[in-house]
């Protein structure tokens, strides 16, 4: 029987990384001292996991170097040894190793031996040095087998009962065997008195039982380890074999289950895409029923495809099945989209460990705090989230969170503390990300940005314009570049991804209070929600993300500045009006600003309002690239498909507002050809 | 001319072979395209306009779903804007961006006219008329009995400045 096992490998390599992160949450859970158990163990099993896996696929560097991992964990398991500060970092860089080695196989490039080796010998170091609380262990360096307390005098008896559910979870009873056998002299004696007659026997199921008789030098931990992966699926009993006794079994040939074969077709067949998603089986489930009822629907609408000539019965059968297929859609609609759908947990569960991580590095208290775990969100918007999550939060560390003595002469409690919050809100996620530290300096900023000429020295701006400029190209006002931050090329790129996921991610911050970043994330990419906006014959798709409000002008609100740039006087505060038809060059119903609609919008905290002819509905649509047959337009994120066919077009805020910025130079010439547009 | 030079080497290689041209009508004149680049050809619908492109860009419909650009040959090659009759349709082009993009594109243009065999041999390089005529898009003359057909470079053509999305990369 051969079988090609590199097919499995893929679903390995998912796994163990899956191991390794469960590794290292479970590690930063481990408090130094009165260890839990539980953790513990936990830790063990995805250790060990790593461990038999990589042995099975002949990854041996991998194996070796779990196996040391794992003892250590053992001996911690068994209490005896006791769980310090610097076990846990080691251990913490050896996921990190593991994790490089892992995708350094997976990916067929070299390994860094050396680094790999040096924390080898740090943890076999550190397993030699024994343990506080060690009562046996003499000289045992980096091997179980060294612990003589359990060890045999020359052999074991074991009763290995299998439950009959075992080879359906993919084990075999004869590779323990097998391997047992390679332990030292195995006698096997073969109970297979459970064996129902043969039309009741189910194939999968495993009837039989065994006593094996095996003279080793091995001890019990050795042996349990062979059943380490069915410890939970048979009735298992090792006994010493204190008087060595003669067993005369039936041949091992016969001991042969039926249906041995399956083992492996049990396995969850490996993905070969490098991206795969895992679905919960209720959501598949979910979407069967729901093709299921729109097949009804369409048979049902199928036995209308013949009638001759429609009276009010067919007629009324008719709407009834398309208001049916209406909702089915739907509902297929958000079901598929569920299915993308993931917790945003796996953004945020690396920053535990970066947390912890930079605050040793730092030489800062900070306390995490992780709310709205549970928040999902679509799987390519979270793959692209998570870089600008840690540059925030990154930047949160460093130049949000003061040092310890600078808090407590500030009043405040020595450990920081930074909250990553999620949650929806209408159709959006939100992230945030708060710190209570120092807050952004406006003062620092602001002369930062005049030194760097951003601004000129004899403008005035808002609170809220100075904040916004640190998502400026080129801008850190960081005193020490530091290996964390502060090189100035952050924020900018933040917002730029941010942006190219058609999110908005805004500053709010007191002096001494702290800051929050605040990311607004569509739900997903394909699909957003729009207000249709009419201009002559144009309609076009505004995201309702970034509307604020939509208003009907008021002639007294709007002045024109310097004759040619409009502003509407909205509550204390002056938004430049873009008139839609000016920026696109479309023929418009109406150039009276009184007769048309202000749509207000917010994007990277500056506010604009949009002149249209009509507000039409709002609706979500499906988002279309232009750039797939054509090229990417000014002032256009995309197009979409409307109910009726047609195309519309989905304008991009900020691009929109860039055009009004050269616009408007041209327009302050025109003004003495009287271009000035007025209401 | 590297034009010319492929169509010389086509010659040489493919002596007695024939390619299949589907040619149009464009103001008296037939103008043919490689018919294994067409996709289909469907009637003139209304399209979306485009702010801020040139004009013979008419705008983007929706061919099931996809988003297509819409350009006007007579516009394209300056030559006077007809309206658009009963006759008017789209000819919808697969054109290679590079080895690997393949970008959906139609065009409208006067009346679809034949489909022609062409020996290869029969394609000559077009004249050179100097720099007063723009001849960038044509890739050659075919005579198809006492016709002549004006083989165009579609790639080129609509891949050039406007249309390329190249353009965009450089501006930001």
């Amino acid at each position: 029987m051969s079988i090609d096992i590199s097919q499995f490998l893929q679903t390995f390599y998912e796994e163990s990384f899956e191991g390794l992160d469960i590794m290292e949450s479970e590690l930063l859970n481990l408090n130094v001292g009165s260890a839990d158990k539980e953790t513990i163990n936990t830790i063990f099993r995805a250790a060990h996991s790593i461990k038999g896996g990589s042995g099975t696929f002949g990854l041996s560097s991998v194996a070796d170097y779990t196996h040391v991992l794992e003892t250590l964990l053992d001996e911690m398991r068994d209490g005896k040894r006791d769980v310090s500060q610097y076990s846990v970092d080691l251990m913490l860089q050896s996921v990190d190793v593991l994790r490089e080695m892992l995708s350094a196989l997976q990916s067929s490039e070299d390994l860094e031996h050396d680094r790999i080796a040096s924390s080898h010998k740090q943890l076999t170091d550190l397993l030699s040095e024994g343990s506080s609380s060690s009562n046996e262990i003499d000289e045992s360096v980096s091997s179980v087998e060294g612990n003589k307390e359990n060890q045999s005098n020359g052999g074991w008896l074991i009763d290995f009962t299998p439950f009959p559910n075992l080879m359906k979870t993919g084990n075999d009873p004869v590779r323990i065997i097998r391997e047992l056998d390679e332990l030292g002299d195995l006698k096997i004696e073969l109970d297979d008195e459970k064996i129902p007659s043969t039309d009741e026997i189910d194939p999968e199921n495993c009837y039989l039982s065994w006593k094996l008789t095996l003279q080793t030098e091995a001890d019990e931990e050795t042996i349990k380890d062979v059943f380490a992966w069915v410890d939970d699926e048979c009735d298992l009993k090792i006994t010493p074999l204190v008087v060595s006794g003669e067993y005369t079994g039936p041949d091992r040939r016969d001991s042969q289950p039926v249906g041995q074969d399956r083992q492996i077709a049990n396995r969850r067949s490996a993905s070969k895409e490098q991206s795969s998603i895992r679905v919960g089986t209720d959501k598949v489930d979910d979407l069967i029923n729901m093709v299921g009822e729109l097949v009804i629907t369409q048979s049902m609408l199928h036995q209308l495809h013949d009638v001759e000539e429609f009276n009010q019965h067919t007629l009324e059968r008719l709407q009834d099945g398309l208001a049916q297929l209406e909702q089915h859609t739907r509902e297929l609609q958000e079901n598929v989209m569920r299915i993308r759908m993931m917790p945003i947990s796996f953004a945020f569960q690396r920053f535990p460990r970066l947390v912890r991580d930079l605050s040793n590095q730092l030489g800062k208290s900070i306390e995490l705090k992780l709310t709205g775990e549970q928040t999902e969100l679509d799987k390519t918007v979270m793959e692209k989230i998570g870089d600008p999550l840690v540059h925030l939060v990154r930047n949160s560390l460093d130049h949000g969170i003061e040092m310890p003595d600078v808090r407590s002469e500030a009043g405040k409690p020595e450990t920081g503390t930074i909250e990553l919050n999620a949650f929806h809100q209408g159709g959006n996620i939100v992230i945030e990300i708060k710190d209570d530290g120092a807050g952004l300096n406006t003062n620092k900023i602001l002369q930062k940005a005049k030194d760097n000429g951003l601004v000129k020295e004899t403008d005035t701006l808002t609170k809220e314009q100075i904040n916004d400029l640190i998502f400026q190209p080129g801008f850190s006002t960081a005193d020490v570049v530091s290996d964390v931050s502060g090189r100035g090329v952050g924020m900018d790129v933040v917002r730029r991804n941010i942006r190219a996921l058609n999110g908005t991610v805004d500053v709010s911050s007191s002096p001494g209070v702290g800051s929050v970043f605040t990311i607004r994330l569509p739900l997903t990419l394909a699909i957003l929600d729009g207000q249709l906006v009419r201009v002559g014959n144009e309609t076009y798709v505004v995201p309702l993300i970034s509307i604020i409000e939509s208003l009907q002008v008021k002639s007294e609100f709007v002045n024109a500045v310097t004759g040619s740039a409009e502003v509407y006087k909205l509550r204390n505060e002056y938004i430049p009006i873009l008139r839609l038809y000016e920026v696109f060059d479309i023929e418009p119903d109406t150039k009276n600003l009184t007769k048309g609609m202000l749509v207000v919008v917010e994007s990277e905290g500056q506010k604009i309002a949009i002149f249209v002819d009509e507000l039409l509905s709002q609706q979500q649509v499906v988002i279309k690239s232009l750039e797939t047959n054509f090229k990417k337009i000014d002032g256009l994120s995309g197009a979409t498909i409307l109910g009726d066919g047609t195309v519309a077009l989905i304008a991009d805020i900020v691009g929109l507002y860039h055009l009004y910025q050269k616009n408007i130079v041209p327009s302050e010439l025109k003004v003495i050809h009287g271009g000035g547009v007025a209401a | 001319m590297t034009d010319a030079v492929a169509v010389a080497e086509d010659k040489e290689n493919e002596d007695t072979e024939t390619r299949e041209f589907l040619t149009f009508m464009l103001a008296g004149e037939e103008y043919g395209v490689d018919i294994l680049r067409v996709q289909e050809i469907k009637g003139w619908d209304s399209v979306t306009n485009i702010p801020n492109t040139p004009d013979y860009i008419r705008g983007v419909i929706n061919l099931r779903g996809t988003i297509v650009p819409i350009i006007d040959m007579r516009l394209r090659f300056n030559l006077e804007q007809l309206e658009y009759g009963p006759t008017t349709v789209v000819i919808v082009l697969k054109v290679e961006k590079d080895s690997e993009t393949v970008r959906t594109m139609g065009v409208v243009v006067d009346a679809v006219s034949d489909v022609h065999d062409v020996p290869t041999s029969q394609i000559k390089a077009s004249p050179d008329f100097g720099t007063t005529v723009d001849m960038e898009f044509v890739k050659g003359l075919a005579t198809v009995g006492e016709k002549m057909v004006i083989v165009l470079d579609i790639d080129h053509m609509l891949n050039s400045n406007e249309l390329a999305s190249l353009e965009s990369i450089v501006n930001e």
